[in-house]
């Protein structure tokens, strides 16, 4: 097996970065805060992407060990967003994100 | 080589599915599809270990927990369908750019020379996916994980840990911020005709 990717390194780079500038959009673009942190799913998913393809490219392990420590923080964050979109939709009796502005300070 | 460019088309168009989906649910469907296909790609990039944390942790316990998230905020209410209702105008100059860096990054990156070497800092070869001890194998990824990268693995547990306390402190009491469970379930009654009137704004 030769140690040349599939393709070239290039086209995972521009793959991870429209599936980024999609995860932007989505959190810029719509008002549902689950949506929205579902987009931010897609953001660190396209920054794995870039992990795998140039920890193979280099056959460097600390690549995959930093995809895998971002797949953790993930779970982490959707755990904690999702609690407090559900404390949020208990006191401010909504889920628009325009409309909860006890946080603004 | 095809391959990735099914995968790519597959990742992309769920990707803009679950951004423009009008109900969460069909959201989560689109981000499945979309981890399935990168685990996939994964596999080509010799990650098999990273290919089924992928559809272990991510569609088997993050997907599942919004599917929960959806079902508790709607029960009982009509979906709150909200679609992408803010007026994209800054997106399709946004496109454009993004269009135009994308070709000179993928041409600078293709131009440079990659010297991929044939053996791992953790000392295994480049294989085929599935074989023992080939690079991105199970053992080769414990192998680093537990040696060289022990501490960022430990700070790992202390994360998770912070994160389950924290959500208890958030979710886990019943009346978090109004006052008697009276007025906690007329507040959500509030929110449930409120939605019901017209949440879609």
């Amino acid at each position: 097996m030769t140690g040349a990717l599939p393709v070239a390194l290039g086209n995972y780079v521009a793959l991870a970065s429209v599936m980024f500038f999609i995860g932007v959009v989505g959190v810029l673009v719509r008002r549902n805060p689950l949506v929205m942190l579902m987009s931010i799913e897609l953001m660190f998913n396209a920054a794995n992407v870039l992990f795998m393809a140039f920890a193979r490219a280099w056959l460097q392990n600390a690549g995959q060990i930093f995809a895998f420590l971002v797949i953790t923080v993930a779970a982490a964050e959707a755990a904690i967003g999702l609690a407090i979109v559900v404390a949020v939709f208990r006191s401010a009796a909504t889920v628009d994100v325009d409309e909860v502005r006890s946080l603004h300070g | 080589m095809i391959a990735f460019w099914i995968v790519g088309a597959i990742v992309v168009a769920s990707a803009v599915w679950t951004v423009t989906a009008r109900k969460p649910v069909y959201s989560v469907v689109g981000l499945l599809i979309n981890f399935a296909a990168l685990a996939a790609l994964y596999l080509s990039l010799s990650a098999e270990f990273l290919a089924v944390i992928q559809i272990i942790v991510y569609s088997g316990a993050i997907l599942i927990l919004f599917l929960f998230v959806i079902a508790l905020l709607s029960s009982g209410v009509a979906p709150f369908a909200q679609g992408p209702n803010r007026l994209p105008r800054i997106v399709v100059p946004a496109v454009a750019i993004v269009a135009v860096a994308l070709v000179g990054l993928v041409a600078g990156i293709n131009g440079a020379a990659i010297l991929t070497p044939s053996v791992s800092p953790s000392g295994s070869p480049l294989g085929p996916v599935g074989s023992a001890g080939v690079f991105g194998s199970v053992a080769d990824f414990g192998k680093a994980l537990f040696t060289t990268h022990l501490l960022p693995f430990e700070v790992t547990a202390l994360i998770l840990m912070v994160a389950v306390i924290g959500v208890v402190m958030l979710a886990g009491d019943q009346t978090p911020y109004v006052g008697s469970s009276k007025q906690a379930a007329r507040v959500e009654r509030q929110a449930r005709e409120a939605i019901l009137r017209g949440g879609d704004r």
